[in-house]
């Protein structure tokens, strides 16, 4: 039995689908963050896979996923940081309740 | 032909990313859905370095789940009462959602299947990088150096920082 390039793809793909699900079915912000993370993840992982499958002599698909990883924790940190202050104003953080841009 | 210990590293890395992201998606507190984001985000860093990735595989430990995973944690606490339940979208909504993704993923798993003799491609002899080879793509500037696309993500991070404090500050 060889592990191939299909077998890598699957968890990636199952990932992402779970993270369209979350962020499609979540209320919380911070809940769609964690969501939203998911799916970076899986970019992630093909990314890699693409790179050790089909061009192991380059690292391209590695420095694609270095630089993504840093974008995504950038990312991150300024969402969560805007979403504790809407919360310190607003008192709440269910995307529903929050339709004001002015409080 | 495969070890076997690597096969059964490969399968038990394969089920717990799936677990732990349905998990992650279907867990009503919220708290628990960071846990298992962090499991997930392990695993993924088992896959890198089982995939020859040693040094990726450590960056996504430092920074996912030491960092990111913390600063959810953080978030989670400061903006919610310990305990409490989410409350969850309608049940059509849900049904509405979970339909689209099942659409999506099956249209992209039909998609990988029909193309079985790319995707039946075996894992080809790995060629060695050391720390020393990826520093060196980082900062050369030859053709296939980095060091544009690093020194952008310095810019970047600095005007994070900078975002971060202005966001942050009373006012």
């Amino acid at each position: 039995m060889n592990l191939t390039l299909l077998m890598y793809l699957v968890p990636s793909l199952i990932m992402f689908g779970c993270g369209v699900y979350g962020f499609l079915t979540r209320k919380n912000m911070i809940a769609i963050m964690i969501s939203l993370e998911l799916m970076l993840n899986a970019v992630d992982i093909n990314f890699v896979v693409f790179n050790r499958f089909l061009f192991p002599g380059q690292l391209e698909g590695m420095f694609f996923t270095l630089f993504a990883i840093a974008l995504a924790a950038a990312e991150t940190a300024l969402a969560l940081a805007i979403i504790i202050n809407v919360f310190r104003i607003a008192k709440k953080v269910d995307i529903n309740e929050i339709n004001k841009l002015k409080f | 032909m495969e070890s076997v210990g690597n096969i059964i590293l490969y399968f038990v890395i394969a089920v717990s990313i799936i677990v732990f992201s349905v998990l992650t998606v279907t867990t009503r507190k919220i708290l628990r859905s960071a846990t298992y984001l962090l499991f997930t985000l392990f695993a993924t860093a088992a896959l890198y370095f089982q995939m020859d990735y040693p040094f990726l595989g450590a960056v996504q430990i430092a920074v996912y789940a030491g960092g990111i995973v913390v600063l959810f944690v953080f978030a989670i606490l400061l903006t919610q009462q310990p305990g409490k339940d989410q409350q969850q979208m309608q049940s059509t909504r849900r049904a509405l959602a979970l339909t689209a993704t099942l659409l999506g993923v099956a249209l992209t798993a039909y998609c990988l299947f029909s193309y079985a003799n790319f995707a039946g491609k075996i894992v080809p002899q790995a060629a060695e990088f050391d720390i020393q080879t990826i520093g060196r793509f980082l900062l050369s500037t030859d053709k296939l150096g980095y060091l544009l696309p690093f020194e952008a993500i310095s810019i970047l991070l600095l005007a994070c920082i900078i975002g971060g404090v202005v966001i942050a500050r009373k006012r």
